[in-house]
């Protein structure tokens, strides 16, 4: 009796390990959905909002500018931001304050993130670029609330970036 | 004839099904147990490739740096701020809030920042490490060394130790 309830037991850890470890691959290596808060995003994402943000775009490095990206925070590694991503390596993105623009380059290997809500957001206009290792995933559908399910929406602000790969 | 194919149909079953639980467990313990990577490069020698024409091999423990905690002195392979494709192994000289005085950084002195690390080569200036590109996220670290695993008269546990006169200033409470 004990032999059959052991053999069960085994099975049951077996099944767990292995439905584990698929859960894990799925979610490191396909996609994840990520419960937004915060109002950087506005209007694009909104306080509570839940999206799906995929993997395999961060894994091939395939980002590219205008994406939406959740990547760790560079001060607090245990905590995500989700921004845009405005400028890649080798790029001239303009900061502009209230008095003056400058023009700063991105360096080999980081992006530029920013908030779509300007005017409330923490991002690379205060920390600088953070290293593209930090990126996660790229949001690519909005899942929650239902009467704005889809895929996301433009850059509202008008960008002023000019990158390497353009000729002048 | 019918008995062949279906004994090859069996096998064939047999092996997907054993391929689908081979590879996630791998993958998984790979992604968060326990790491095997092949040293590359001379910027850590003596401790890691002594001589320049064999590799170490050493096991890298990710299970320890799921969150984020390494100590000063440890080994650790990090996600290279440079090139997100590559993955560099240095040993941790400082902390957050800790002071440094670098070797051939821009500034002479630096405050690690909250979240940051300052990582070094033991072979100085043969390493391309904190002093070329600042303190680098906590968020790219990837795994510490624990054991150098190959070759064989090589076997050894890696303790951690900061080498001499690289370390983090102590700050005089006394001080003008």
């Amino acid at each position: 009796m004990f032999r059959g309830l052991l053999g069960k037991t085994l099975g049951f850890v077996g099944y767990t390990i292995q439905y584990g470890c698929i859960a894990h691959c799925a979610f490191e290596y396909i996609g994840e959905f990520v419960v937004c808060s915060g109002p950087s995003m506005e209007p694009t994402i909104v306080s509570h909002d839940i999206v799906f943000s995929e993997r395999m775009s961060r894994h091939l490095y395939k980002i590219q500018k205008g994406d939406i990206v959740i990547a760790k925070s560079p001060y607090d590694p245990a905590m995500n931001i989700c921004k845009r991503v405005i400028g890649l390596e080798g790029d001239k993105v303009s900061t502009r304050s209230d008095i003056f623009t400058s023009h700063t380059y991105v360096p080999k290997g980081h992006v530029w993130l920013e908030g779509d809500n300007l005017r409330n957001s923490t991002d690379s206009r205060s920390y600088g670029p953070i290293p593209y290792g930090l990126i996660r995933g790229r949001v690519c559908l909005k899942l929650w609330p239902p009467h704005t399910f889809g895929t996301l929406g433009e850059n509202p602000n008008k960008q002023n970036v000019k990158s390497f790969k353009d000729s002048d | 004839m019918a008995q062949a194919r279906t004994s090859g149909r069996r096998y064939l079953r047999a092996f997907v099904s054993g391929f689908f639980v081979a590879v996630p467990v791998t993958v998984t313990a790979l992604d968060r147990f326990a790491y095997v990577a092949r040293v590359e490069g001379a910027s850590m020698q003596p401790s890691l490739n002594p001589d320049g024409s064999d590799s170490d091999v050493v096991l890298l423990n990710r299970w320890s740096v799921r969150n984020f905690q390494v100590q000063r002195g440890d080994i650790v392979s990090v996600v290279s701020p440079r090139n997100p494709q590559q993955k560099i192994i240095k040993r941790v000289i400082g902390l957050e809030g800790d002071f440094i005085r670098t070797m051939g950084y821009k500034n002479r002195y630096v405050k690690v920042p909250d979240g940051h690390f300052w990582i070094e080569g033991d072979h100085h200036g043969h390493s391309l490490d904190s002093n070329s590109f600042g303190p680098v996220s906590v968020g790219l670290l990837h795994g510490r060394a624990s054991h150098i695993i190959w070759p064989p008269h090589r076997w050894q546990r890696i303790s951690p130790a900061l080498p001499p006169n690289r370390g983090p200033l102590e700050i005089n409470e006394d001080q003008e």
